[in-house]
């Protein structure tokens, strides 16, 4: 285990996305919300660089009594990562698939230290 | 490990470039060594809206060729009559990146995109569609699917096909008129590049009319296959208008059209009635096809009285015809997959297809990867097979020839 370092902090933007190459491994480190999350570029799918798409919350369906349907909105709680080549989204908290649990990505530990972001590697 | 050591890409500094949204697709190509065998997609897809301009030129009639200029090809808005929202909101960052993608003059933009994502992904050869004209059958006036569709296939022979040998085409049919669709392939049946003709799926005419007949025929004599390529109607379609969400409208449309039309070719003997014409269906997926073999052979057993022609059970002919892989529904049950491969005769009635860059694309990994399948079955299913129907001739792409050399194989 290595700690490998990112970028100083604040060089990656507010809602950007710095890949690295460790060695073999590709990793995407997001910045979204002022918090840092990192997870190998790769989606389980077909291998996709699931960290170079686009990131967006979740959407619900709003029932109302009676089990009517009101209407759809965004769950700004819970965004999800998507991976740009066929949609297949993960929640980025977690890197978990959002339709099928046994599906996540490989989540790497972002440690911030001297006004730096490493990732444990 | 210190910074300067580490390569690193700053996304939000980087302009849209398919070799490198697709260089994890390089990456598989070079693991599996796609270089050692022909692959052919016999699925994949270009944009003709942006070289609308240059295809109006091809419209004979100057009305319609004015009507054209002036009105566009159609309208793509969450109001527009199939309503579609199918880009998913930008999820898929080739929808948007694409207008936006920066290419040499020459080649044609068309032909320089393609063998860009052709390359990356590991494909020597493709059979190029159109992608909003796959709707065209549902225009209301026949005549603007037969003008639209002759400048079309007009174009793309004069402008693509005739420049790339890499690029062929199963060219479109106009079913609405069938007289059309007869001329259509005596114009265009031997040139460069027309590998086959095209009926898409989405409209409202029985294929097996009478009218249809001397078509089907000399496409026959002319040793070409007959495509179906799937794809949905959603606002004209009395039961996809009870659809609300355009994952029901694509889940069902893109196999149902094909369903039916399979199902009447069929019913109504088609494959005696021609039996070396080759049809191949396009863009449905594979689950479709165990449903309907078991299906129509258990009716048939009860009323072949109806299907005289039929000399076989409906399934022996389906087992006969040919099917594009993609996309191939891979969700989480492998033993069912290989029992619809099996049920196929996959290895050599299957076609690989990517149908690149739409947002369901598939790699030659999700064939190359099946552990059931034979490295023949493998080989015949991305390359071999559709060499074998559409009589091509096995082509090495330049980066795949690089790195044979660079193996010292070449």
């Amino acid at each position: 285990m290595a700690d490998v370092l990112v970028c100083k902090d604040g060089e990656i933007a507010e809602g950007g996305v710095r890949v690295i190459q460790a060695g073999e491994v590709e990793i995407g480190v997001i910045r979204h919300d002022g918090k840092y999350y990192a997870y190998r570029n790769h989606c389980p799918h077909q291998g996709g660089p699931v960290c170079e798409g686009i990131r967006m919350p979740g959407v619900l369906d709003i029932i109302g009594e009676g089990g009517i349907f009101l209407q759809q909105d965004f769950d700004q709680k819970d965004i999800h990562i998507v991976c740009p080549w066929h949609s297949y989204e993960f929640h980025l908290e977690d890197g978990v698939n959002v339709c099928d649990k046994r599906i996540r990505l490989q989540k790497f530990k972002v440690v911030e230290k001297d006004g730096a972001v490493y990732i444990n590697v | 490990m210190p910074m300067d050591t580490v390569d690193f890409r700053d996304l939000a500094v980087e302009e849209f470039d398919t070799t490198t949204m697709l260089k994890h697709a390089t990456e598989q190509a070079i693991q599996r060594r796609y270089e050692d065998f022909f692959i052919a997609d016999i699925d994949g897809h270009h944009y003709e809206t942006g070289s609308f301009a240059q295809i109006c030129e091809y419209i004979e009639d100057p009305v319609m060729r004015q009507q054209a200029k002036y009105q566009g090809f159609g309208g793509s808005g969450i109001a527009s009559s199939n309503g579609a929202y199918q880009e998913l909101m930008g999820r898929v960052t080739r929808y948007p990146g694409r207008r936006k993608e920066k290419t040499p003059t020459t080649p044609h933009r068309d032909i320089t995109l393609t063998k860009r994502w052709m390359d990356a992904i590991g494909i020597d050869y493709v059979c190029m569609f159109p992608t909003p004209m796959l709707s065209l059958g549902l225009t209301p006036r026949p005549e603007v699917e037969v003008a639209l569709s002759r400048a079309y296939n007009r174009w793309l022979c004069e402008v693509v096909l005739q420049n790339e040998p890499r690029i062929g085409s199963s060219l479109y049919l106009p079913i609405n008129d069938p007289e059309a669709s007869y001329q259509m392939v005596k114009d265009f049946g031997g040139k460069k590049g027309v590998i086959g003709f095209t009926i898409c799926s989405p409209h409202y005419k029985a294929t097996y009319d009478n009218a249809y007949c001397k078509t089907y025929a000399l496409i026959e004599e002319m040793g070409l296959p007959l495509v179906y390529h799937g794809a949905f109607a959603w606002g004209g379609d009395q039961s996809m208008s009870l659809c609300n969400r355009f994952l029901a409208v694509h889940a069902l449309g893109f196999s149902w059209f094909n369903i039916l039309h399979c199902t009447n070719w069929l019913c109504n003997g088609m494959p005696e009635r021609f039996p070396k014409l080759k049809t191949i269906w396009v863009e449905s997926g594979l689950a479709w096809v165990p449903f309907l073999m078991q299906r129509l052979d258990n009716e048939w057993m009860m009323r072949s009285s109806e299907v005289p022609l039929l000399k076989r059970k409906p399934s022996d002919y389906m087992r006969e015809m040919y099917y594009s892989t993609q996309p191939m529904e891979m969700v989480h049950n492998r033993e069912a997959l290989e029992l619809t491969f099996k049920m196929m005769n996959a290895e050599t009635q299957l076609l690989y297809a990517s149908d690149y860059p739409h947002w369901d694309m598939d790699l030659p990994s999700t064939i190359y990867d099946l552990p059931f399948l034979s490295e023949t079955g493998k080989r015949n299913i991305l390359g071999g097979n559709a060499k074998r129907v559409f009589n091509l001739e096995p082509i090495v792409s330049e980066v795949k020839q690089k790195r044979l050399a660079a193996r010292g194989t070449a």
